[in-house]
């Protein structure tokens, strides 16, 4: 975030409140970030333990609140847990597929003060988006999207780019265009969850990216003042890693549908955390005082080669998800960083996609796609591993 | 670039943003999608005027006599200015 001539705080605040109200889904993205064990995450926080959360992060001093999910509209409360976020100062975002609105809904949304509805698109085709996707929605996306323009929102579109989308970036545009959008978010696809899974079939290639990076800068110059389009290299094609979140319980304050409050998104996967929940704790305890938010705030916990690197205050080390999934070391620098000593098997990974994308035996591969089923089955083969 | 505002016009914060005061950050700040700016107490000040009924004559009249001896109307249009640019305020 940025200031306009004031001071930052000492103390770091939650001004950030990701809300993931549950985990069900009606699309099944193979790019999701969600877990892949999320078939083992049941019992959901009521409506008042949310605005329990809610309040108490308001009063640690966050200000913007994400609903998302799974999907935020399966859950029945929506609206009201709306109407008390704005009614508490909360700039309210909605993150959704837009699957399960209608018109009056958006209306609904409205009225209880919400500020700001991202709708998120698989593709700009039909055919694709409803294969990425899993289910035909292509039609009803746009038509939310156009309502959520009718109703005097922000228009946020956010389009996951990946190998299998990569080259539809200018009709992405072209879309967002024809749907009047205020903000075009070209996220990259971030390699957690079930997109971990499904990393070989969704790492772009080189030319992709390059051709991509080009038409996104083409279409920023062209809708300079009309249309913001965000735009960043993924991470796997750097040679130093993304500042993530901000830094460790810096900002960012992730509440999952089962109450476990995370640091980030990703981090359930992180062995070694607690996993406070705010059934049994406070934001404020969970925030200043746990284990899990202090393990990695700072710099102090880092190894080499970030421990004495001058540009550890600058990235601090990367991600922490990212390491310990491509090193199975938390503290070990993001291996995007061409200092780490696996960053070459990164690079590996990269050329060897990059040299195999496009051919029938290599794209044959399906995807697996994120599903209830898929999570089962997952979770089985994990099991039958370790025995 | 010249400026987009003259002492006639009544400037308005666009519907799309949201300018509120923070407890916790003891400023006032304009909240966005996904965003926050925090805004320096002579911004916060300025910005809290553009309610879509003041003109900006009025706006520096006001302000020069909460904060007597500070000829603030080059500051004033200034900031004005970049607001403009940032898409928070326009001229109703
Ligand atoms: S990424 Fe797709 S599957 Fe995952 S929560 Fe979002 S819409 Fe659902
Ligand atoms: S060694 Fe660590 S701190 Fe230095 S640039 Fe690489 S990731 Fe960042």
């Amino acid at each position: 975030m940025k200031t306009a001539g004031s001071e930052q705080n000492k103390l770091p605040q939650p001004l950030w409140l990701l809300a993931e109200l549950t985990y069900a889904c009606p699309l099944q993205c193979p790019y999701c970030s969600n877990p892949v064990e999320m078939v083992n995450v049941k019992n959901e926080l009521s409506t008042g333990d949310w605005i329990r959360v809610m309040r108490e992060a308001r009063v640690m001093g966050a200000t913007q609140l994400g609903f998302s999910g799974g999907e935020p509209l399966v859950r029945k409360d929506l609206e009201i847990l709306i109407a008390e976020a704005r009614q508490l100062g909360y700039y309210t975002n909605l993150i959704t597929s837009g699957v399960g609105m209608d018109e009056k809904r958006v209306e609904a949304f409205k009225k209880a003060g919400l500020d700001h509805i991202q709708v998120s698109f698989q593709a700009s085709s039909e055919e694709l988006n409803n294969f990425i996707a899993g289910t035909d929605a292509f039609q009803h996306k746009l038509e939310m999207a156009r309502s959520v323009k009718k109703h005097g929102y922000p228009m946020v579109l956010c389009f996951v780019l990946h190998r299998k989308n990569e080259d539809q970036i200018r009709d992405i545009l072209e879309l967002s265009i024809n749907l009047e959008a205020d903000y075009v978010e070209l996220a990259t696809t971030q390699y957690y969850g079930w997109a971990f899974h499904n990393r070989e079939q969704l790492i772009p290639t080189r030319q992709q990216l390059e051709h991509a990076e080009k038409v996104a800068k083409e279409y920023q110059d062209k809708m300079k003042g009309k249309m913001r389009i965000f735009y960043v290299i993924p991470d796997y094609f750097e040679d130093r890693p993304k500042r993530c979140m901000d830094g460790w319980g810096k900002i960012f304050l992730t509440i999952t549908p089962d109450g476990t409050a995370l640091p980030c998104h990703a981090a359930r996967q992180l062995p070694g955390l607690e996993f406070p929940n705010v059934r049994d704790r406070s934001v404020e305890w969970i925030w200043n005082d746990s284990p899990d938010f202090n393990k990695f705030r700072g710099l102090d916990w880092m190894k080499e080669p970030c421990r004495s690197c001058p540009e550890k205050e600058k990235d601090l080390g990367g991600c922490r998800c990212q390491a310990y999934m491509l090193t199975g070391d938390a503290r070990n620098a993001d291996p995007v960083c061409d200092k780490s000593p696996h960053h070459k098997e990164l690079v590996e990974l990269v050329e060897r996609v990059g040299s195999l994308a496009g051919t029938p035996e290599f794209e044959a591969k399906p995807l697996v796609f994120r599903s209830m089923k898929n999570s089962k089955k997952i979770m089985k083969e994990k099991s039958a591993a370790t025995v | 670039m010249a400026n987009p505002f003259s002492a006639e016009d009544i400037p308005v914060i666009t519907p799309t943003f949201r300018l509120q005061w923070e407890q916790a950050q003891d400023c006032y700040v304009i909240l966005y999608p996904e965003g926050m700016v925090k805004l320096s107490p002579s911004a916060g000040e300025i910005m809290k005027r553009c309610d879509g009924k003041t003109n900006i004559t009025h706006m520096i009249d006001d302000l020069n006599n909460q904060f007597p001896g500070a000829d603030l109307e080059n500051d004033v249009y200034k900031f004005l200015e970049v607001a403009h640019e940032n898409g928070w305020i326009r001229a109703k």
